[in-house]
């Protein structure tokens, strides 16, 4: 147990040290997050695959209120807290090249943000789940803030209005699911055993959905989210599509199908509805983008659109999907994110007209861009192609209509990635873009561990899907047998 | 009995000292006097004594005593050459100060309501005269003047109502009006409802809550802001406890008779309050429209009475008082840099005094109610309160309320972080320092381990 309050805590005490060091923030958040990622790889090594939730931490904390501090892992959680640790030091180490003002505060507040993330894809205590919902927006919202682009002020008060709306909504949620419960705590499995008939279950459902709709984000919840990405540092907009979406999705599994399996039942297909919506709308609109940032902001729409279709599919595959997708989407988002902002941050702009013939003069770069836009556009052989080939078989044997349309998502999307890629790096250098390097250090070590994950996970996903086979299959268990008992 | 004894004769003492130019003692003598009173208020900890049944100073009335005093004795030490900048009398300020404060323990330890009529005059009386110290100053007479007119107006309304409940239960001790109640419980007299309504009436003047609250943002803004600190978060503090010692106390058998009024007082201080704020251009204005907005969360203890209530209500006190005081002392000093208390004048502050900057931060969060500060956890208890009979509606209605209020306190943080500025470099005195640490400290723990505070009462 002390070994996941050292994963949980770690981050934090990083980032108050981080916060006092001034110039060598940089370097100080670097060894955390390291040894962060060690930690998680030492875990998920003694980590045993089965459906048992293991490294349990159940301390009291408010206990007047019900609160404890219930923390564990089982093989979702695993899956979700390698991919934080993960990513966490890969975005910390593409920073390098930028010279933020005040680091300190930067890199602070990344690992503060990392702990919060760990709470929430650890916690098993509702309460403590909405303390790492919040405490991981708030360090965000600073990041945005302070360290975005143009119009950011007025853009992050878009985002953090949305999501905060929707995570009081979910807190009502909470609040109501505790006073249903006759133990009066938040524990998780106390949420799971509570019968409440199909309007509680509806409403509850909707307090739920909303917040991880809006985090993810579902169409039509989703008009934050590219503008954010575009004015967000190159930083933020990786933490915000690789780690913080998962926020929502990790929810949606976690939270919303176990305690209310009836009002999925009942509004499910509408939120498969709106999912597929999500995925056809955004494709579209990515196609006519300009600005390759908000490209990806769009193409990350529809990726997620799908993912929440195999969610609410509910079956074994589009679960599975869910899981592996949810850690490639998170690498590749991160990668494509990484090498528009090293563009940017060598010829100031990411408009697609003006880029052309990078290829020529930064070879490596263009091969590496390339293996993450295959992975993104589900080649098979890459980490994408898992995903979404279970992803689309799960939402199949919902309704075959359903992956029709969502399958759309692969076409769509190759066709506007690929569309990206060859305007961006193929073609004739321009004025602008002969004057363009090489990667080098840093950004090699960063793009090359991208590229060696996504082709690994394709060759090899069993690892993974063996990770979170059992975990989800008990899921799946526990809710179609609630779902019995209510029907 | 010893708190107010305490209180009332280091007032004297240091009007004494005043008398005899000892200016510098003022602070400290102060300061050992709340002290005192202060270690009193530990000492008589489930004590529960009844006095000359009068007073009872049971753990209610010493833990918002105790919320009092130490927010009082914070404001005392943002004094440092406040008072001495403006005037020569400066003893006067002090003393006038502790007698409320005096009134305010009386306010929350009354067990008879004349006793209550007297402390909220006390109380008054003395806030009257601080609103309009600064003599040569227009606003701030105007403010004395309007909080005079409308205060004797709302003790009208309380008096009022005194005096009804007593023609109908022949008495003024709370718990022989309750037992009245209780034993009438089908033929109260008649004239007890207009009674209670009278006395709602008058104390929502006092709290400031909607559609009762119009002297505040003028008064607010037209006196000092240091008078303007104590005034929205000490007196509000015990005006909320007088408040609940009335309602769910006294009157709880005739809930289902006050609570339909109330809430309709909740929605609109809750609305006013809210969507006033959100249009203010100047710092002061907009925490005084937000205190209005806070009286409406606190009326929500009161809507479903629980043992809980009142400790409910002293968490959010808590919170609110400390994160308030945390927000004025950043204004007095950036008031006194830049002469402006308008959001511009804080751009920039977060480069050149990032802790001041960051303690102002802290203060806006735990206001907008934010996990991790205390003010999540107050307002949490009160949504939670509410819930208790599902009355999700008006959690909704909360719900969106908070969201107005996160775009307004965000503006602070907004203006302190992300907007240059003329980038003053303030100087910030020791005391300030200890007030803002000490406040910050308190609204941290309270947020993360609220263990502490929540079985108090």
């Amino acid at each position: 147990m002390e070994q996941l309050l050292l994963l949980i805590f770690l981050p934090l005490v990083g980032a108050i040290i981080t916060a006092f060091t001034g110039k060598s923030a940089k370097i100080v958040s670097t060894v955390f997050s390291v040894v962060s990622l060690v930690l998680a790889l030492v875990i998920a090594c003694n980590f045993i695959p089965n459906a048992n939730t293991q490294f349990e931490v159940n301390l009291p904390w408010i206990a007047e209120l019900g609160i404890n501090f219930h923390a564990g892992i089982d093989g979702i959680s695993m899956l979700v807290v390698l991919l934080t640790n993960l990513l966490v030091p890969i975005i910390i180490l593409s920073s390098y090249k930028h010279d933020y003002k005040n680091p300190a505060a930067f890199y602070g507040l990344i690992l503060f943000m990392q702990c919060g993330l760990l709470l929430v894809f650890t916690a098993l205590d509702a309460f403590l789940f909405y303390i790492g919902w919040e405490a991981a927006l708030i360090p965000i919202y600073f990041i945005c803030a302070i360290w975005g682009g143009k119009d950011r002020i007025r853009i992050n008060m878009k985002f953090f209005v949305y999501t905060i709306a929707g995570s009081l909504f979910m807190l009502m949620g909470i609040i109501y699911l505790y006073l249903q419960n006759p133990a009066h705590n938040f524990d998780i499995q106390a949420f799971y055993a509570l019968n409440l008939d199909s309007a509680q279950q509806g409403w509850i459902f909707w307090a739920f959905f909303i917040a991880f709709a809006i985090k993810m984000p579902i169409f039509p919840f989703h008009t934050w989210q590219p503008d954010t990405y575009t004015a967000a540092p190159a930083q933020g907009t990786m933490l915000l599509s690789g780690i913080m979406l998962k926020m929502g999705i990790y929810g949606v599994i976690r939270w919303l199908l176990p305690i209310v399996p009836a009002g999925v039942h009942d509004w499910g297909q509408l939120a498969i509805i709106l999912s597929i919506i999500g995925i056809v709308y955004a494709s579209l609109i990515a196609f006519t983008q300009k600005d390759a940032k908000r490209l990806v902001a769009y193409s990350s729409i529809a990726h997620v659109g799908l993912i929440a279709a195999g969610i609410f599919a509910f079956n074994q595959q589009g679960m599975q999907g869910a899981m592996v997708q949810m850690l490639s989407h998170g690498i590749n988002v991160v990668g494509l994110f990484f090498v528009l902002d090293i563009i940017f941050s060598r010829l100031k702009t990411n408009k697609i007209e003006e880029l052309g013939g990078i290829a020529k003069v930064a070879p490596q770069l263009a091969i590496v861009f390339l293996i993450i836009v295959l992975g993104t556009v589900a080649l098979p052989g890459t980490n994408g192609f898992i995903g979404e080939f279970l992803l689309l078989m799960g939402v199949y044997k919902y309704g075959i209509w359903a992956a029709a349309i969502a399958g759309l998502t692969i076409i769509f999307g190759a066709v506007y990635m690929l569309r990206m890629y060859q305007n961006v790096m193929l073609g004739e250098t321009n004025s602008l873009t002969i004057t363009f390097t090489d990667i080098k250090g840093t950004e090699k070590l960063v793009l090359y561990t991208i590229c060696a994950l996504i082709i690994v996970l394709g060759v090899y996903p069993k690892p993974i899907l063996h990770l979170t086979e059992a975990s989800v299959q008990h899921l799946l268990e526990q809710v179609n047998q609630k779902l019995n008992t209510v029907n | 009995m010893n708190i107010i004894i305490t209180i009332s004769i280091t007032a004297f003492i240091v009007l004494y000292a005043g008398l005899f130019k000892a200016n510098k003692a003022l602070l400290p003598l102060t300061v050992v006097g709340l002290l005192t009173a202060l270690g009193f208020t530990f000492c008589a900890w489930n004590g529960n004594a009844v006095h000359f049944g009068m007073m009872q100073t049971d753990n209610f009335a010493l833990a918002f005593s105790g919320v009092c005093i130490i927010g009082t004795l914070l404001i005392f030490l943002l004094t440092q050459n406040y008072f001495h900048a403006k005037s020569d009398n400066i003893a006067e300020y002090y003393t006038l100060i502790l007698f409320a404060l005096a009134g305010m323990i009386m306010m929350v330890s009354y067990k008879n309501m004349a006793m209550l009529f007297v402390g909220l005059e006390i109380m008054s009386v003395s806030l009257y005269i601080l609103a309009g110290i600064r003599k040569k100053d227009f606003a701030s007479n105007e403010a004395s003047l309007k909080y005079f007119l409308m205060g004797a107006f709302s003790t009208g309304f309380l008096l009022f109502g005194i005096t009804l409940i007593y023609g109908a239960t022949g008495s003024f001790d709370l718990d022989k009006i309750q037992a009245y109640l209780v034993d009438h419980n089908t033929s109260v007299s008649p004239i007890f409802y207009p009674g209670v309504i009278l006395m709602m009436i008058g104390l929502c003047f006092k709290i400031g809550a909607a559609p009762f609250h119009f002297w505040t943002p003028d008064v607010y803004e037209g006196s000092p802001s240091l008078i303007t600190t104590f005034m929205s978060t000490v007196v509000k503090t015990a005006g909320f406890a007088a408040f609940l010692r009335l309602f769910a106390g006294s009157f709880a058998p005739l809930h289902d008779f006050w609570v339909a009024p109330l809430m309709v007082i909740v929605c609109l201080t809750l609305f006013i309050g809210n969507v006033t704020a959100l249009f203010q251009k100047n710092f002061k204005r907009m925490l005084a429209y937000s205190s209005i907005s806070h009286a409406g969360y606190l009326l929500f203890s009161l809507i479903v009475l629980t043992k809980n209530s009142g400790n409910n209500v002293l968490v959010y006190a808590a919170a609110y008082t400390f994160a308030s005081i945390i927000a004025f002392a950043v204004l007095i000093l950036v008031k006194q840099k830049t002469g402006s208390d308008s959001f511009e004048s804080f751009n920039g502050l977060g480069k050149k005094n990032p802790l001041v900057a960051l303690s102002l931060t802290i203060a806006m969060l735990s206001l907008a109610g934010i996990p991790l500060t205390a003010g999540f956890i107050g307002k949490y208890l009160m949504f939670l309160n509410v819930m208790t009979q599902y009355k999700t509606l008006l959690v909704a209605f909360a719900i969106l309320n908070a969201l107005v209020g996160f775009y307004y306190y965000f503006k602070v943080i907004v203006a302190v972080w992300f907007k240059d500025g003329a980038e003053t470099e303030l100087s910030t005195p020791v005391q300030y320092k200890v007030v803002l640490l000490v406040s910050v400290v308190i609204t941290l723990i309270l947020g993360i381990y609220p263990a502490i505070i929540l079985n108090l009462i």
